[in-house]
């Protein structure tokens, strides 16, 4: 019974959502917000218009272009043929379904997960619904958020709802104190590491411990963000005084009295002493060390300080195979060392690691220095709100004078579905959060790590520990 | 959505785990506004060189396994995106059924909405059917949903598990939003008790 039985912060959000329980278990779970951007939302669109339905609440819905836009001048619309037919398909559904969008010269405009909590749209609580599996991001302000399919799209749009079963939940507790030279990137890669992309399948993971706590939302949201690279469709931090500061002001944010009202009930929200987890997983925080991938799989991860693991070491079958292939395509030798292998680009940017927070982090690093002769290095804001601020605070001369491009808000190089990607054998030091193959151009070699770790590597031409600079 | 119940065909082996979204259809391949069309970049990056050309070696350019239905692969199958052209790539290929020992969460749920069946079995049973798949099309399998078992080429039978709603949904080839639907009036009584803090996006 509620009230009695304790219960997780995920069973709460959940319970508080179900319209209605189907006899064989399936709810019928209600979406209080729903993102949609270019790429995933054009089939919904139609199906909805030759069905003759209407998207059931407008009001709750959010459209905007990120993914297939370009990142340099936008002024003049996109070149690309395919993906100006994407952008301009989203902006006439838009009117004829009477959604709520930010176009791509909004300022307002940027990545899907960046501008809900952003804007105050993403609130404690919630259920947050995207066609886009990062939409674990919006978890770190206690909301049940998680990506869908085109067709659960539809499904939301035309009925707010989905047809869900509850997840298990998952805790991952870090406790201690980050080293210096540490981030919540480190954290997020380092639990990969440990639980695998797998490791979170089937769950809800909700992070917590000392070293979650004291994270800002910037990195609790890069922590949440990578939930669905450790399989978990969902991640979600509990609601405290950090949240609520965030919150207030935004403009989509309750305020005044609906605002101490909407804070009063997040109160609730924690997890309940003696409220169980289905599987529990600790990371000491002391003992992470700055992380980057070496594979093309998140899990594939090690200290920076850490080699390329051997194949033949891994008795199964499937995954020798791919541990093999993956050495293959990122021309990598078994034991071979990660501090000094070159790379050709930088990207900070993404869903992951776009917000202020981030820039500065970057910028610390980068001021006063020069990327290397041979490196490209990019600066993605993750909005155009973030970008201004950025340049309120002088970061944008800061990496204009070190050599990086200062670019316009989107996905851009995380998926390259946009002009900026790497081309064949190109490696690069990489803030966002796939390093699958060919994920940021075909044949592209893609190390995942930090801001202030892809900051260094782009002034020393190479990967980096970032401890190493002072 | 295609009924499906009844499946007797080739199955291809893909002994490879945690094969990922950006694998099954790469992200360049998503610029589309249809969910069709989409067969002939599966595994684009497995299958063709650089100058367009097929890899005589990859499974699916064998012309034993070219007309497959059914795919065998290793865990985690599908991690990543929520891209629903995977599956619709895997459908306009042929694909109706994919038998792993475990699949990532949003790619298992967006099969069903496609009339995919994805078939979760013990690795050692998938080594098996990895053993049968890969004597090619003399060695067909046949997917029985509604008794739920795989039937192997020497007729052993091997039981699955399938949720009973999308199981009910495949053998119906019924649309969630019209079921939906139907719980209209639950849905607008939810919506008149929600908390009067909880701001609609209007005036943007």
């Amino acid at each position: 019974m509620a009230g009695t039985t304790p219960r997780t912060l995920f069973d709460k959000v959940w319970d508080s959502h179900v319209v209605e329980r189907l006899p064989d278990g399936t709810c019928i779970l209600y979406i209080d917000r729903h993102l949609t951007h270019e790429v995933t939302s054009p089939q919904a669109f139609e199906s909805l218009r030759l069905a003759g339905r209407k998207v059931h609440r407008p009001d709750a819905t959010l459209a905007v272009v990120d993914h297939n836009i370009p990142t340099s001048d936008r002024s003049a619309g996109i070149e690309e043929p395919e993906s100006r037919l994407q952008v301009e398909t989203l902006e006439r559904n838009v009117v004829e379904f009477g959604v709520p969008y930010f176009p791509v010269n909004d300022p307002r405009q940027g990545i899907v997960h960046i501008i809900g909590p952003e804007q105050g749209i993403s609130l404690p609580g919630m259920t947050i619904v995207c066609g886009d599996s990062h939409t674990s991001t919006h978890g770190a302000l206690g909301a049940l958020a998680f990506g869908i399919g085109t067709s659960e799209v539809e499904h939301v749009l035309a009925t707010q709802t989905l047809l869900q079963k509850p997840a298990k939940n998952m805790l991952v507790r870090v406790d201690g104190t980050l080293p210096p030279g540490c981030t919540a990137k480190d954290i997020i890669l380092a639990i990969i590491g440990k639980i695998g992309t797998a490791g979170g399948t089937g769950h809800v993971i909700e992070y917590a411990g000392e070293a979650i706590r004291a994270l800002d939302m910037a990195g609790r949201m890069t922590v949440c963000n990578m939930s669905i690279e450790a399989g978990a469709r969902a991640g979600l931090i509990a609601p405290d005084e950090t949240t609520f500061a965030y919150i207030a002001g935004r403009p989509y944010a309750p305020k005044g009295g609906a605002l101490e009202q909407a804070v009063a009930y997040w109160r609730t929200l924690p997890t309940d002493a003696g409220a169980q987890y289905d599987k529990t997983v600790v990371l000491n925080a002391t003992e992470i060390a700055p992380q980057v991938s070496w594979g093309t799989s998140p899990e594939a991860v090690v200290p920076i300080t850490g080699a390329v693991p051997d194949p033949d070491a891994e008795p199964d079958d499937a995954r020798r195979a791919q541990l093999r292939r993956m050495l293959d395509y990122m021309g990598l030798a078994a034991g071979q060392k990660l501090a000094g292998l070159p790379v050709d680009v930088v990207f900070i940017g993404s869903c992951t690691n776009a917000r202020i927070e981030d820039l500065r982090a970057a910028a610390a690093i980068a001021a006063g220095r020069h990327v290397a002769a041979h490196v490209r290095a990019l600066v993605v804001p993750g909005s155009g709100l973030v970008k201004a601020q950025a340049e309120s605070e002088g970061l944008d001369k800061i990496f204009l004078d070190a050599g990086f491009e200062w670019r316009e808000a989107g996905c851009s190089m995380c998926l390259g579905m946009n002009p900026d990607k790497l081309t064949a054998g190109q490696r690069c030091a990489s803030t966002s959060n796939r390093n699958f193959e060919g994920r940021q151009g075909p044949g592209g070699r893609t190390h995942l790590l930090s801001p202030a770790m892809a900051a260094a590597a782009a002034i020393t031409g190479a990967l980096t520990d970032v401890r190493e600079f002072s | 959505m295609d009924k499906f119940s009844h499946l007797t065909a080739t199955a291809a082996p893909l002994n490879l785990a945690n094969v990922d979204t950006d694998k099954i259809i790469p992200a360049r391949f998503l610029k589309t506004i249809k969910r069709t069309g989409l067969g002939k970049d599966l595994f684009s990056a497995l299958r063709y060189n650089d100058d367009g050309t097929e890899k005589p070696d990859f499974v699916l350019n064998q012309a034993k396994y070219r007309g497959a239905q059914i795919l065998i692969a290793g865990e985690n199958f599908g991690c990543g995106s929520s891209r629903e052209h995977a599956p619709w790539a895997l459908l306009d290929f042929g694909i109706r059924c994919v038998i792993a020992p475990s699949f990532a969460d949003i790619f298992h749920g967006n099969c069903f909405k496609n009339g995919i069946l994805p078939i979760a079995l013990p690795p050692e049973i998938c080594a098996q059917l990895m053993a049968d798949a890969a004597l090619g099309h003399n060695a067909r399998l046949t997917i029985d949903l509604e008794n739920q078992v795989v039937v192997r080429p020497d007729g052993t039978k091997i039981p699955f598990e399938v949720d009973a709603f999308r199981k009910h949904c495949l053998l119906n080839g019924l649309d969630d939003i019209g079921l939906t639907l139907a719980h209209a009036p639950a849905i607008d009584a939810y919506e008149a008790k929600m908390p009067a803090w909880q701001p609609a996006i209007t005036g943007v």
